[in-house]
């Protein structure tokens, strides 16, 4: 028995210009994990990775309790994978691309790709060449839930597509995980999305992870405190604070580990906390990428 | 029993349509749900004891995560405005009065802020009384306004 859809430990992957250093990440059965990076951040190498398309140096990858790269052709029937560089056969209609998927793939769920089309405002007649890249994103990710894996992995889903097909594609993710033994993983520059549907989020920079985890505990970690500073009082450095910015009387302190007591101590220093906020997603990926590079320029 | 379980469901998941989240509302998600609730349990369109729908229900309707579902339902539960029972799901608790308490709840939370406003303002608590009287006598001038025209 295994709890995990997904897990790596210790994988490296070194090219010329770019190397991938011990990224462990896990997601659990039954949840989502958003992969959250700026470009060229590692998150593609790290989704072929876990696919068996590229093979790492070193480090242990388990995916539905297979080994990989080893054991990748049996996994593979339970994987779904999208990504925006997918080709489909121009000449061909959608339909084609249905029947030839379900020629290949015995779990073809025939009612459910229909009702697809018809919440993703398809026409299966349709050749490919004349689809809008919003239709294609669509189509491509027909023919991969449509099949019902085990385990979705999307490689930048909903970039370059308009509000409208983004939520469409959202509430298609949202409603897979109805059923307790699928997983998602899915990557984004998108952090409003991966905000709003992901169980667990993983932050790549720079070939590395810099977080992963529970995204309720992660979010819950990360604070913006509005301070007034009277004249002459200095502020304390505190743990737990990142950053602070100060102009005039006013300063903005960041925490990524805040606990209550903080504006007890800040207080206490002569200081007076107008107020603390939460902060969303993007905020917080911001803030730990420059706080991550000034970090490793220091130690450089 | 499962039948009218299920009808019960029904009449929920219908229902949902008035949830929402946004995404300009600073506060947390999980907190923007366990709000909805609350003032739904408030104006009694869910009545204590009543059967609510599942984390995963609530996730997929709502397009959410459902770990954020998960801590909502936690909290209301640590709150004691909904059970959970394994296996059993969510309901309502069967508290009498439950809906006028959370809408007292509701009243204390703004008192609270206007306190704290006030004391950031420097005022006298008679000064704030006074204000509160003034905010009351200007609601009912307007109505009174309102149904003259």
């Amino acid at each position: 028995m295994n709890d995990f859809a997904i897990e790596m430990s210790g994988v490296s992957k070194r090219y010329r210009f770019f190397s991938l250093e011990d990224i462990r990440l896990n997601v659990p059965e039954g949840q989502i994990m958003g992969l959250i990076g700026p470009n060229g951040a590692g998150k593609s190498t790290t989704i072929r990775i876990l696919l068996g398309l590229v093979h790492q140096d070193e480090g242990e990858v388990r995916v539905l309790n297979r080994r990989m790269p080893a054991e990748q052709i049996g996994a593979k029937w339970d994987i779904g994978f999208a990504s925006e560089d997918m080709r489909l056969y121009e000449s061909m209609t959608l339909d084609w691309h249905m029947r030839f998927i379900r020629s290949i793939y015995p779990g073809w769920d025939a009612p459910y790709a229909q009702l697809l089309l018809k919440r993703f405002g398809l026409r299966a007649e349709q050749k490919i060449k004349g689809l809008s890249h919003g239709q294609r994103v669509k189509a491509t990710l027909l023919l991969v839930l449509a099949r019902r894996p085990k385990l979705l992995v999307l490689d930048e889903p909903t970039t370059g597509l308009d509000p409208v097909a983004r939520h469409e594609i959202l509430r298609e993710l949202t409603s897979v995980m109805a059923d307790e033994g699928r997983s998602i993983l899915f990557s984004s520059h998108h952090t409003q999305d991966v905000e709003q549907i992901s169980d667990r989020i993983t932050f790549i920079d720079r070939g590395r992870i810099l977080d992963s985890m529970d995204k309720e505990v992660y979010l819950d970690r990360w604070r913006r405190l509005r301070l007034e500073t009277p004249a002459g009082v200095e502020l304390p450095a505190l743990p737990g604070i990142i950053g602070v910015r100060q102009e005039g009387r006013l300063a903005v302190a960041t925490a990524n580990a805040f606990i209550p007591d903080l504006v007890g101590a800040y207080e206490s220093a002569g200081a007076r906390v107008q107020r603390v906020e939460s902060m969303t997603l993007e905020e917080i990926f911001v803030a730990n990428v420059e706080y991550s590079r000034e970090r490793e320029e220091v130690q450089a | 029993m499962t039948a009218s379980w299920d009808s019960v469901y029904t009449v929920y998941t219908e229902m949902d349509g008035a949830f929402t989240i946004s995404q300009s509302d600073k506060r947390a998600m999980y907190l923007q749900i366990m709000e909805q609730i609350k003032q739904r349990i408030a104006l009694g369109d869910w009545k204590e004891g009543q059967p609510i729908p599942s984390i995963r229900q609530l996730a997929v309707d709502l397009q959410i995560s459902v770990i954020t579902g998960k801590r909502a339902y936690l909290e209301l539960e640590r709150e004691g405005v909904i059970v959970t029972q394994q296996g059993k799901g969510s309901r309502v608790a069967s508290k009498p009065g439950l809906g006028m308490q959370l809408r007292e709840q509701e009243l204390e939370q703004h008192l609270e802020q206007a306190a704290r406003i006030a004391g950031l303002l420097g005022m006298r608590p008679r000064e704030l009384e006074e204000r509160l009287r003034e905010a009351g006598d200007r609601l009912n001038h307007r109505k009174a306004e309102k149904e003259t025209v």
